[in-house]
């Protein structure tokens, strides 16, 4: 079946029936083509999703104090909520099973100036445990540790376009920088993937910034990370028993939604993905159906090309072809055809996904389109299978037509 | 070298049965050159087609070198086809895309011959109906004479026991009739078996008997003396 005269025989059939060659070939390469990359295109809508999420830990929440909207044991609506060491100490003793860690925010907007240079940044309080959920990615020196936060010290851990505002190409390492009056010492230099804003922050011990403001014990946010093996819904039970714990402890009525308010990173990533993935599904049901149409476009043309060669089929089985001889003739042509073209198609797709790379991750929300290999080449594969069954059975009915029949169509 | 016995066929047409061939007897020996003759329905070209095993009859014996043929199916058929028969038809029927020499090639293709032993025999065809010149043009670039002389290389290039030419001349004009005719004289008098249906008298004197038939039936069957082409030339 493979001998060298067989295949001489489908080259030249191929080349002298240029025509019925690119029909075939050019519906399998661009059914392939859009597949690949209709899928590749889905895949990087999904990446993007996931960058979007990967800037900050997923395994935490963020708490918010709002104001009551309902009266409760005594307390007027109303009431603005705060929360304070207090809440973090309790945190930790309450759930440490759970934790990983915890961390409150203070925000703030302070004048920064070292020598001649100044400009206002934001100033965030924090324990050691930010780096975690912020993502904080240390280029030179250290972070804030747990001694920073016990003693209270004055060190800073400063973004690296403020590095660049205030010291230029010098090290800020081991200087003193003035933080709204109070010289602090520059311990490191982050960066973030959060983008210019975030790399424009500075972060100081928490304890020393509620230090600086008469001692207070007030936090703005509180962040708390649990433990990851817990599972999605394990997190969406501690997020139930920390909100049952701080209604408890403010005396919010457990019906008041915006006593405090909890943003669950676990709970926001879910939906997003189950959105990616209703997207991948989509994009997967239009690249099946690329599949389809381009099973049907090769069916009809090997239905065509059959009809086509009834004539020539004739004069073969007149010429002592066997039914055998007839099938072969057909099937490795239309076999050879698609193979060659479907992996051409699949090739151009995954190298135009490559090409365009991160170009479109901006306008297009599309970041590294890309397809598993394995999945276009069974796609391919899957076209060329089905082109032969499409040539196997018209190829069957011309083998068994009659040479008189064949020859007499014209 | 052929031998059929109360060979019967009828075609159904709708829910008439259309009765071509009613009995017929008939004998060809080795190295014949047999016309059969008939006017457009008289069954001519079905007893030519069932000879050729391009189609089955209903009834009859048909032995051919000595061979039953029968209970052939598509496999079987196209093995004997191959061995013993070579085809000349009135259209040609080469394939377009093929050079001569490919389509006198053909039928050793089927035959399994290795491709250099294929490309020398084509050649001795070729050469022999004076085409040696033209092996690789294609059909359209060949007249209908040249291309009906294409088409008996082909036909003989499998050194067939019988050679079937229906309407050979059909489609030519006179002169390249009797040209063509001229060639199938000289295969016969190498010693082959030659069938031709035809309807020109002319053609069919040039063989040496005449089978008449009419209405499915042998009404005359006859040796003649056999005009040579080579006069008209």
């Amino acid at each position: 079946m493979f001998s060298r005269d067989n295949w001489n025989e489908i080259f030249q059939t191929i080349r002298k029936n240029k025509l019925r060659t690119f029909l075939s070939g050019f519906t399998v390469a661009l059914g392939i083509l859009i597949f690949v990359s209709l899928f590749g295109l889905g895949n990087g809508l999904i990446n993007t999703f996931d960058k979007f999420f990967q800037e900050d830990a997923t395994n935490v929440f963020y708490f918010f104090p709002g104001k009551t909207t309902i009266p409760y044991k005594g307390y007027k609506s109303s009431r603005r909520i705060e929360f304070e060491n207090s809440d973090l100490a309790d945190i930790k003793k309450n759930f440490p099973m759970f934790l990983e860690y915890v961390t409150p925010r203070i925000t703030r907007s302070k004048l920064v100036k070292f020598k001649e240079e100044s400009d206002n940044y934001n100033i965030t309080g924090v324990d050691w445990g930010h780096q975690f959920a912020e993502k904080t990615i240390i280029m030179k020196g250290r972070y804030l540790n747990v001694q920073d936060i016990k003693k209270k010290t004055k060190h800073a851990v400063i973004g690296r376009l403020v590095e660049l505002d205030l010291f230029g190409a010098r090290n800020a390492i081991g200087k003193y920088v003035d933080v709204g009056g109070s010289a602090f010492k520059v311990i490191g230099v982050f960066q973030d993937d959060g983008g210019d804003r975030e790399e424009r922050g500075i972060y100081v011990p928490y304890t020393t910034l509620q230090l600086i403001e008469k001692n207070t014990d007030k936090v703005d946010q509180i962040v708390v990370a649990f433990k990851p093996e817990m599972g999605y819904m394990g997190a969406m039970a501690f997020e139930r028993s920390l909100d049952k714990f701080f209604k408890d402890k403010k005396f919010i009525s457990p019906k008041d939604q915006n006593g405090i308010f909890i943003r669950n990173v676990a709970d926001q990533l879910q939906q997003n993905q189950q959105f990616a993935r209703v997207l991948q599904i989509i994009v997967a049901f239009v690249a099946f159906g690329t599949i389809i149409a381009g099973i049907i476009g090769i069916s009809n043309i090997m239905v065509f090309v059959v009809k086509e060669r009834t004539k020539e089929l004739g004069i073969r089985k007149a010429l002592g072809a066997t039914p055998k001889d007839v099938i072969s003739t057909i099937l490795l042509e239309s076999v050879f055809i698609t193979t060659i073209s479907g992996f051409a198609g699949m090739l151009i797709g995954i190298a135009l996904l490559g090409s365009l790379g991160e170009s479109m991750a901006e306008d297009y929300f599309i970041t590294n389109p890309y397809i598993n290999t394995g999945v276009a080449v069974f796609a391919t594969l899957l076209l060329v299978l089905f082109g032969a069954i499409a040539g196997y059975i018209p190829a069957k009915r011309a083998a068994r037509i009659k040479p008189i029949v064949a020859l007499r169509d014209e | 070298m052929i031998e059929i016995k109360d060979l019967h066929k009828s075609y159904k047409m709708g829910s008439n049965a259309l009765h071509v061939l009613k009995g017929i007897n008939f004998t060809v020996e080795e190295g014949e050159l047999v016309a059969i003759m008939g006017s457009s329905g008289s069954g001519k070209s079905t007893l030519l087609n069932i000879l050729g095993m391009l189609d089955v009859a209903d009834s009859g014996e048909y032995t051919l070198d000595g061979v039953p043929i029968k209970n052939l199916n598509e496999t079987k058929a196209a093995n004997y086809r191959n061995k013993f028969l070579g085809f000349v038809f009135q259209s040609f029927n080469l394939i377009n895309y093929k050079s001569a020499l490919e389509n006198v090639a053909l039928p050793l293709y089927y035959q399994r011959v290795p491709r250099k032993e294929r490309q020398e025999r084509a050649m001795k065809y070729l050469d022999q109906v004076g085409l040696k010149e033209w092996a690789n043009h294609l059909p359209s670039e060949l007249s209908g004479g040249q291309n009906q002389r294409v088409a008996i290389a082909r036909a003989m290039a499998s050194e067939p026991k019988v050679l079937l030419a229906d309407e050979p001349t059909g489609a030519l004009d006179s002169k390249t009739s009797y040209e063509v005719m001229d060639l199938i004289q000289k295969i016969n008098d190498q010693g082959n078996t030659i069938l031709v249906v035809t309807h020109e008298d002319d053609i069919a004197h040039m063989c040496k008997r005449i089978v008449y038939l009419k209405d499915g039936v042998i009404v005359e069957d006859k040796k003649v003396k056999q005009v040579r082409a080579s006069a008209h030339v």
